[in-house]
């Protein structure tokens, strides 16, 4: 908000925003400031308001499909860069149907309300918990070693598990869910497409063995570790082998600091 | 582990061929993207096939070779359209300048770069067809470790890994040896080393991996991967000439020092495969 232009290249009322607004007012999460008193930072709201209800799952207030589909392929690209794995989990909940059938669509949603507060609170921060739609949530965990997967996906099941969701006064119901995951590690090229159906793929063995439990794809282990990089380039910077000499004609013990020092 | 490395081998029983990888089959691949895969591809095929030798060079790196490119070829009728029904295999099989066959991919593969079974038992179909008619198939495979380069890789017998002596080149083949022996079990890895600067690079690196090899990658049954040098391509002002030109080495400088390295290449690998030269 620079300056307050008497009069604004855009006047408020020549827009149709009566529609957003509606949704807006409608999402207890967003205030709208008064359109009177600064149209731009009405219309800044207004705006920020719609994107951000464009990525999020209005039921559980997750992050939705759309949004889902930007992390997983952009942590592809900082999995590619950074050299860190990410695991990506695919949840299921367990014969939600019958809850639905049996209980009614409401308990369904309080159902699927408390799943998406829980999911929240097994992981850290930085992970993107999404409902894909129905009773399909799914998580992506930046930055996670092969070792703490198995032990994040397990806390996920066993608490899960151990819910006792309040559907109606006095009628409480349990619910567990099937979890199937794959890692993205570094080495390893993939598209945002391959990755979830390596997750759908485990996810659909956890189901067909039995439910509440986890499969996760222990395909791609492999990375190349610093010690071993140094041992593949340690010699680069004594200058030692005949192919580095031709880049630099430096005595190795000139200044400790020639043009082909240590590359990793 | 995945099923991608273990492709099926149900439907193509009444084929009568086998659906094992061959040993005329040389899976050509590479970390890291740029160093020369293709260029290597297309010439060693254009060495062996002066040799006398049936080659044909299929673009397994699907929908993103540029094979096409380096040999100049515009195909009407691409492995695409085999995949489609559009198409019999034999149409889509084209005559490169060198005297090989190609078998280009097409740009509508990019879809099948997603491994359904179906696009996997298609793919060995397609190889158990063509594998007989040829002294050697060589597959050029995309770069990096996606699931489609360790599939097409899994179809061959022998896989030769292209590096340059770069730093970032070798990390990358170092990876996909490594990748190469922790799910495919392989024993033997081929290496060579292309832009090397002076006589005996080659080596040094391959040593050099070795050891590292050595110490840290075991096969399950407790052996060590053997690399196997198979030679240098030096560094030729010749190869960008040819490239620029959309020509093959072999045909366009065939006396330079790096036509004259994968000439020497491929009597290297007509001995790997089990070839006499005719």
């Amino acid at each position: 908000m620079e300056k307050q232009n008497p009069s604004p290249a855009v006047q408020l009322h020549h827009l149709r925003l009566e529609n957003a607004r509606a949704l807006l007012e409608h999402d207890t999460t967003v205030s709208l400031p008064s359109a009177v008193d600064s149209p731009e930072a009405y219309l800044q709201a207004v705006i920020d308001g719609l994107c951000e209800l464009s990525l999020r799952d209005p039921l559980t207030g997750l992050a939705n499909r759309r949004h889902f589909s930007g992390v997983l392929e952009r942590s592809i690209d900082v999995v590619a860069r950074s050299g860190e794995p990410a695991l990506l989990l695919m949840l299921d909940i367990d014969h939600f149907k019958k809850v639905n059938d049996t209980y009614g669509h409401q308990a369904g949603d309080q159902v699927l309300q408390v799943i998406a507060k829980t999911l929240t609170g097994c992981v850290r921060p930085m992970d993107t918990v999404a409902r894909l739609g129905g009773e399909e949530f799914s998580v992506m965990l930046p930055s996670c070693h092969t070792g703490y997967g198995k032990v994040v996906a397990e806390r996920i099941r066993a608490q899960i598990e151990n819910l006792s969701i309040q559907i109606a006064p006095g009628l409480s119901i349990k619910v567990t869910v099937s979890i199937g995951g794959a890692y993205a590690p570094e080495w390893v090229r993939s598209t945002g497409a391959l990755w979830s159906e390596r997750a759908d793929l485990q996810l659909y063995r956890a189901k067909k063995e039995g439910r509440n439990r986890i499969f996760l794809d222990q395909q791609q282990e492999i990375y190349v570790s610093a010690e071993e990089k140094n041992l593949l380039f340690g010699h680069l910077s004594l200058g030692d082998p005949a192919w580095i000499e031709s880049v630099s004609n430096e005595p190795p013990n000139n200044t400790g600091a020639g043009p082909m020092q240590r590359v990793f | 582990m995945s099923d991608v490395l273990n492709p099926p081998h149900s439907a193509e029983g009444n084929t009568g061929l086998p659906t094992q990888p061959s040993g005329k089959v040389i899976a050509v691949t590479s970390g890291k993207g740029g160093v020369g895969k293709t260029f290597v591809s297309a010439n060693l095929a254009a060495a062996m096939a002066k040799r006398g030798q049936r080659v044909l060079v299929l673009d397994a790196d699907l929908g993103l070779a540029n094979l096409d490119v380096v040999l100049n070829l515009y195909p009407k009728v691409t492995l695409h359209d085999v995949f489609t029904g559009k198409a019999k295999l034999e149409e889509a099989i084209i005559r490169a300048p060198g005297g090989f066959s190609v078998l280009l991919a097409g740009s509508g593969m990019v879809e099948y770069s997603r491994l359904t079974p179906e696009v996997r038992g298609d793919f060995l179909r397609i190889m158990n067809g063509l594998v007989p008619h040829y002294d050697v198939v060589i597959l050029d495979t995309g770069a990096g470790i996606s699931d489609v380069v360790l599939f097409a890789v899994s179809l061959a017998a022998e896989v030769m890994v292209v590096a340059t002596p770069e730093p970032t080149s070798l990390t990358d083949a170092y990876a996909t040896i490594k990748v190469l022996v922790g799910q495919q079990k392989r024993q033997t890895i081929r290496l060579v080393i292309n832009q090397t600067a002076r006589l005996g690079d080659g080596r040094a690196i391959t040593t050099q991996l070795q050891q590292v090899l050595d110490r840290f990658v075991t096969t399950d049954t407790g052996k060590h991967v053997k690399l196997v040098h198979m030679g240098d391509i030096p560094a030729d002002p010749a190869v960008r000439q040819a490239i620029m030109r959309r020509q093959l080495l072999l045909q366009a400088m065939p006396g330079s020092p790096a036509a004259l390295a994968i000439s020497q290449l491929a009597v290297k690998v007509e001995e790997t495969v089990g070839l006499k030269a005719e």
